[in-house]
């Protein structure tokens, strides 16, 4: 399908990981991402899929390590709350060296919260998403384009490597109305046979997935390996887009809305002939470390601009070694930052020297 | 387009029901004193008529709203208000309806008084870019479930084929063609097929009843802003 639509980016995302091959959907009822099951509560029976409402979110993603271990495509899709509670089954997939991918439409918190959109779950999708040492790849979409694309990428980057892929969005780019395309290409294939549990005929020994280990040196011995596959994706799998960097001399970091937010905000600024560009990680993890300390050493500031009280801004610091300032703009709670709200936020780095 | 006492919009999910809804009030008022816009869409959680409020007050339009429409409180209301319109036949009422059969299901409550009272148009919104109505046998389709959610039939179809910031002069054109087999395959009459108002010099003479509409809904995020 080459010409373009007009999807809702929960719709979008949905069709895309169809096209990427899943036919396996487990989810239960949250806004702002129910149109996802809807979507795929009507698509799933048309093409031989499944599509089950599952009794609970944890049972949902219980339902992902099932068809996941047996070798297939699956995915499941919640909003903040309902991922925290789905952090333990995540642990376990990450555990059993399963690919998956989990998708979480951010809703404002903590707590019950809201229901408006936010990026207050960063800390959980890139440090905390279920127990025990283990990484997600962790994508964040800042269109309805970029909703489609991030999950067919998720699905491959996820069989790449076998682990969990988070897609973190937020209620804005689910909710929104954008063209795209779902020409996405050829979908990779990958070899599961030497794990995947999907029946021996009686030719082969069984696979087993797992994630107990009775001696704990072999325990280690597998967080070791999973770790410098972790690596691997650190030094490969790193993905950002630049704006206006070239000659900057302030660098904001966004993603998602407050990125959008930020790119009407920085034209303004280079209209009134401040130098402001824009780092926009797409992988939140792998963080773009590499690019941002370079950026460190030409800037004389940055900007953090995100809908939570401040979670990425620590990864940042850390990114630059703090050797230039950041400043924090943020909104929460389901509020959205304006674009004079980032503007002025310009203004005030613009006024610090380059000193420190 | 003659102008009945109540206009309702209903359609596929996403197909533009709600912006034109507010065009068309703001069209309604160029000629009647009492215009009244009431958003009876239970299925969105964001982006709906509220959004348009305040400007719509300072246009003399009184918008009729869930009390909880764009707060945290996710549950699916109707105003109580929307009998106000229905009753009151000194205002001129626009109906916003939800998205598909789910959406019109509420209408389903107000339909034997609107029928009674019978001075009323039910427009069905099209748009062929939507990828689950791309054609004329899945619009007619969803169609005919609108109908039975909402206990009410059709009486005409706007064409509001668009892809948002994207559409060109071409993709109006083109669109005429899905619009005239639904009205065939429906029997329903095409009442307007809208366009941006960017767009409307170079489309109105090769699109029968072109509509210009403007889009109300500016936010921060949006690609282009207005200011």
């Amino acid at each position: 399908m080459a010409e373009k639509v007009l999807m809702k980016g929960n719709e979008a995302l949905a069709e895309a990981a169809i096209m990427a091959g899943c036919r396996h959907y487990f989810g239960y009822p949250i806004t702002p991402q129910t149109e996802i099951a809807a979507y795929m509560a009507k698509r799933m029976p048309l093409i031989g899929g499944t599509f089950l409402q599952a009794e609970s979110e944890i049972a949902a993603i219980n339902m992902v390590y099932g068809a996941a271990a047996a070798g297939k495509r699956a995915m499941t899709s919640s909003s903040s709350p309902g991922i925290a509670l789905k952090s333990e089954g995540i642990s376990y997939l990450a555990g059993s060296d399963l690919p998956a991918l989990i998708i979480n439409v951010q809703r404002g918190g903590p707590g019950l919260g809201g229901i408006q959109p936010s990026q207050s779950d960063y800390f959980q999708a890139t440090k905390s998403a279920g127990h025990g040492d283990f990484r997600l790849i962790v994508l964040a979409p800042a269109s309805v384009q970029e909703m489609v694309d991030l999950t067919f990428k998720g699905f491959d980057l996820a069989d790449k490597y076998r682990m969990p892929t988070m897609l973190l969005s937020d209620g804005t780019m689910g909710q929104m109305m954008e063209p795209v395309s779902l020409d996405m290409g050829e979908v990779k294939e990958y070899d599961k046979s030497s794990w995947a549990a999907c029946g021996t005929k009686c030719e082969r020994e069984h696979n087993v997935v797992n994630s107990l280990f009775i001696q704990p040196d072999e325990l280690e011995k597998y967080n070791f390996e999973r770790y410098e596959r972790y690596a691997q994706i650190e030094a490969n799998e790193v993905m950002y887009d630049e704006y206006r960097m070239d000659d900057a001399e302030i660098c904001i970091v966004a993603y998602g809305v407050a990125a959008r937010v930020s790119q009407n905000a920085i034209d303004k600024a280079r209209e009134n002939g401040i130098k402001v560009g824009m780092i926009r990680p797409i992988t939140l993890w792998p963080f773009p470390k590499a690019v941002l300390n370079a950026a460190a050493d030409k800037v004389k500031s940055f900007v953090c601009v995100e809908l939570s009280m401040g979670q990425m801004i620590e990864d940042i610091e850390l990114a630059i070694r703090c050797k230039k300032p950041v400043l924090l703009c943020n909104r929460t709670g389901g509020m959205i930052p304006t674009t004079a709200d980032v503007l002025s936020k310009i203004e005030e780095a613009n006024n610090i020297g380059g000193d420190k | 387009m003659e102008h009945k006492r109540i206009t309702l919009f209903a359609g596929h999910y996403g197909s533009g029901k709600t912006n034109i809804a507010v065009n068309y009030a703001l069209h309604l008022k160029e000629s009647y004193e009492k215009v009244n816009i009431a958003d009876l869409d239970i299925v969105n959680p964001y982006f709906r008529t509220k959004d348009s409020e305040a400007f719509l007050e300072s246009r003399g339009i009184h918008l009729i709203s869930s009390e909880y429409a764009n707060s945290n409180v996710d549950v699916p209301a109707l105003p109580a208000e929307a009998y106000a319109i229905i009753d009151d036949e000194s205002i001129r009422a626009v109906i916003d309806v939800g998205g598909d059969d789910r959406g019109a299901l509420a209408l389903g409550r107000y339909a034997p008084s609107i029928l009674r009272q019978n001075d009323y148009e039910m427009l069905l919104v099209i748009n062929k870019f939507r990828p689950l109505t791309p054609d004329c046998a899945s619009t007619v389709a969803v169609m005919h479930k609108i109908e039975t959610a909402a206990g009410m039939k059709f009486t005409g179809i706007i064409n509001n084929s668009n892809l948002g910031d994207e559409t060109s002069a071409d993709d109006i054109i083109g669109s005429v063609a899905y619009a005239q087999a639904i009205s065939e395959a429906s029997s329903l009459p095409i009442k307007m097929t809208t366009v941006k108002e960017d767009l409307y010099e170079s489309v109105k003479d090769k699109v029968p009843d072109c509509f210009p509409i403007r889009l109300y809904v500016k936010q921060s995020w949006a690609k282009a802003i207005t200011e």
